[in-house]
């Protein structure tokens, strides 16, 4: 009865969204003011639909109802509570449920906190969100119902996948689809602007703080799946360059040049086609990430012919969106006007420099991770693409954008002054090369690499307290600076600590694989690491051998670490669970490889001394705080319930 | 300098640097591409001999060995029509098994063996690598051939 009443509901859904996308936007059109109005009851009443299904197919993971045939396959009857729930969106049925909610969220979230924003524009951008919505729902109940029954019903479940049984992966998807869809909102306003033709600085601010949410949602998606690929894979790798990863990184470098280039035309009227294109290009790259995972094209782009609906919609739905929305573009774009001239050395060229090399950087990945793809489908032979080419591209790319990054903030607007930057930053850099040629030597020599990555962490810190102190001079007090400079500083200090820590990890860390005896110990980095041995041990919905690796420095015993190797019970699947020891400094991480005789006397155990790894996460977790901080400014706030009695002419300042 | 000068100046470093980009990008493109081989192209010379490349195919039952030091690993690749000798130090991972699916990249060994330095079996129990799943089916299409 549940799984029913939830497919009603999305069906509810799928039409409320139709009435959503539909009325609004003809309303928009015609200025008529009853059918705008529809917007925002459209979409609220379909995001509660969205979410009764939603809390439908939770509920028959969490009641283990097999007769549901996604649960059956992808749920297990001894899986903990916890993991049954977010079983909910651990299929690509559910997962595209879960879209669907988190667009309802957001759409729910524009209609409450657009108040004072112009009716039309309202209109058009729930509209547009409207039109994504019904896509999304039609694609569900067309191709991937989540609510099929199985008749017969299933004895119990095939269990989810070990790997995604990790408390990282609770909060992963929700994270990256708040960033993913929250895109939506910046693509809707875009498309918004263009259809009213009123491309200006008022449509960039509003578009700014939901831009720069998403983008701190999808930056902390984006740092939990490292984290949990660190913590659960066993490899001790935190990036792998993997088209997963690849297919959210994309959006997120343009969303980053989406956010820097939406600056400059709300505070300069400038680059106003160039933040459109951007925008458009953010949420395209969004919804091809989540085809990309999700339709089982990357295992095999055959996966698409053995479910042609499923691979015909998907390719429909990119090309629609994609080609629709750059249709638009280039009808509107050229009635834009242009904003204001600056100099060659500006804040708005540096702007300009960092877009040019994050869109390289975005074309370097899509091209590694799409070319293997398209090879293959066209029957030209199977080739992989792996990080020593993605490393061979990046690394030079992104020096000078870190360069810049540094310089960026402290030029003006229009013209600024080089020989003036000189004086200001000539010790700054002076320090950040010498700690980058000195620091590599106090620990194991002249290491290019090294050396390169030091100055641009040092540089970036050092430029970020001189913005503080020019700010300070000028009388300001601390505590009284905008929170939006306070969020770009802090996210920018954030990627200096993340490339710090980088670095660090990259260059300096040991890893060693041993074969080890009941006693055996091995040494690295001063640790040793001594073996005493595995015991069985049950887990709720597996078995384990449980190793004991006791850690010691000069003969002190320091810790325990009990790393696992565990057989799931439902799916016979072997999975190596790490054990690490995490401080500020340098983490210690021990894996059990297999037993090398019958007794299980003998292990291959991995062992990691991996130093600043968790600057990475730090460093990940400032660029979140920062956006979230730069989104809360007071000024998006004012500058909107100013606007809203005067209307259009506010939208000059 | 006259500010149309300036911007002049500005489009052409512009783009030269783009240009460099691209060079940059493209080059590294072309010396990492991996390409794949299954056993039955490898015995029949086409694989590069000083290049990293790709094998994929079954692990043959019964051929996995373990030397002295326990962590060097010896295992027969087969497509079902040819087979190749693989060489392997480190610890294999979760899913490697006998008669499952597998894929290592490396290169050609002066012995004649794949001297591989990494080896792929994925996230789940009953999945293929598709570039194994694909020898497997190249080397059935060749045989077909053959009795046809």
């Amino acid at each position: 009865m549940i799984p029913e009443l939830g497919h009603f509901a999305l069906i509810i859904a799928l039409l409320l969204a139709l009435t959503q996308a539909i009325l609004p936007l003809i309303g928009a059109q015609r200025g008529n003011l009853t059918l705008m109005a529809v917007a925002r009851p459209a979409a609220q009443g379909q995001f509660v639909f969205v979410a009764l299904a939603f809390g439908c197919l939770a509920w028959s993971f969490l009641h283990n109802d097999f007769s549901v045939e996604n649960v059956a396959r992808n749920s297990f009857s001894q899986l903990p509570e916890i993991y049954r729930f977010t079983a909910t969106w651990g299929s690509h049925e559910g997962s595209m449920l879960l879209w669907a909610l988190i667009l309802g969220f957001w759409t729910t979230a524009v209609s409450v906190f657009s108040r004072h924003l112009p009716d039309d524009m309202v209109a058009r951008v729930i509209g547009i969100m409207g039109l994504v919505s019904t896509g999304f729902l039609a694609f569900l109940l067309t191709t991937s119902n989540p609510f099929l029954r199985l008749l017969p019903a299933a004895a119990d479940g095939r269990d989810m996948n070990p790997l995604l049984q990790d408390p990282g992966m609770v909060i992963h998807p929700p994270m990256l689809y708040m960033g993913y869809v929250g895109f939506s909102v910046a693509f809707a306003f875009a498309i918004a602007a263009l259809l009213s033709g009123r491309l200006d600085a008022a449509w960039a601010r509003w578009s700014r703080p939901w831009t720069t949410v998403a983008w701190a949602f999808l930056t902390l998606g984006i740092a939990l799946g490292s984290w949990w690929a660190y913590n659960e894979l066993g490899w001790g790798g935190w990036w792998f360059w993997d088209p997963t990863e690849n297919a959210s990184f994309m959006p997120w470098i343009a969303g980053t040049a989406l956010i820097h280039s939406l600056a400059v035309t709300e505070k300069r009227g400038a680059f106003k086609a160039w933040t459109v294109l951007l925008a458009l290009t953010a949420f395209s790259l969004s919804l091809l990430g989540t085809f990309l995972v999700r339709s089982g094209v990357l295992s095999s782009v055959h996966a698409f012919a053995t479910d042609p609906a499923r691979g015909a919609f998907i390719l429909g739905f990119l090309v629609v969106v994609i080609g629709g929305s750059l249709a638009l573009f280039a009808w509107r774009a050229p009635r834009m006007l242009t904003g204001g001239a600056f100099n060659w050395f500006s804040r708005e060229a540096m702007l300009l420099a960092n877009n040019v090399i994050l869109l390289a950087a975005m074309g370097s990945v899509l091209l590694g991770t799409l070319y293997p793809l398209l090879m293959d489908a066209l029957g030209m032979g199977k080739i992989s693409v792996g990080p020593p080419y993605f490393n061979a591209v990046f690394v030079p790319l992104m020096a000078p954008a870190l360069f810049l990054m540094g310089v960026g903030p402290l030029t003006r607007w229009k013209e600024s002054s080089l020989p003036d930057m000189v004086t200001r930053l000539k010790w700054a850099l002076a320090i950040a090369v010498a700690t980058g040629l000195l620091l590599p030597l106090t620990l194991k020599g002249f290491n290019p690499w090294a050396t390169l990555g030091f100055t641009l962490a040092v540089w970036i810190t050092l430029t970020v307290l001189i913005g503080f102190r020019e700010r300070l001079k000028t009388g300001a007090r601390l505590t009284r600076l905008p929170r939006a400079f306070w969020g770009m500083q802090l996210a920018h200090l954030g990627l200096a600590w993340g490339v710090a820590g980088i670095t660090l990890v990259a260059n300096y860390q040991e890893e060693r694989d041993v074969r080890m005896n009941v006693g055996d110990h091995t040494t690295m980095a001063g640790y040793t690491f001594t073996f005493q041995g595995t015991t069985e041990r049950m887990g709720p919905n597996y078995r384990a051998a449980r190793g004991t690796v006791e850690v010691s420095r000069d003969g002190k015993k320091l810790f325990t670490l009990h790393p696992e190797k565990r057989i799931y019970n439902a799916s016979g699947m072997p999975m190596t669970e790490a054990a690490i020891h995490p401080n500020f400094f340098r983490d210690v991480y021990v894996a059990l490889g297999e037993p090398l005789d019958e007794e299980a006397k003998s292990w291959a155990v991995r062992v990691f001394h991996k130093p600043f790894i968790n600057w990475l996460w730090i460093g990940g977790l400032m660029l979140v705080i920062g956006g979230f901080l730069a989104a809360s400014d007071r000024r998006y706030r004012i500058a909107v319930k100013a606007a809203a009695p005067a209307g259009a002419a506010a939208q000059g300042a | 300098m006259k500010s149309r000068h300036k911007k002049l100046l500005v489009i052409v470093l512009g783009l030269a640097g783009l240009g460099i980009a691209a060079a940059l990008i493209l080059n590294a493109f072309q010396s990492n591409l991996v390409f794949f081989f299954s056993p039955t192209e490898v015995a029949a010379g086409k694989a590069p001999a000083d290049r990293a490349f790709r094998i994929g195919g079954l692990v043959e039952a019964g051929s996995v060995k373990r030397e002295g030091d326990g962590l060097t690993t010896r295992f027969i690749v087969t497509d079902t029509a040819k087979t190749m000798s693989v060489v392997y130090k480190g610890i294999l991972p979760d899913l490697f098994k006998e008669g499952k699916g597998v894929v290592a990249e490396g290169k050609l060994g002066a012995d004649g063996a794949f001297a591989a330095t990494q080896v792929l079996a994925k996230h789940d129990e009953n999945y293929m690598p598709p570039e194994a799943a694909q020898a497997l089916e190249q080397a059935a299409k060749a045989q077909k051939s053959v009795v046809q």
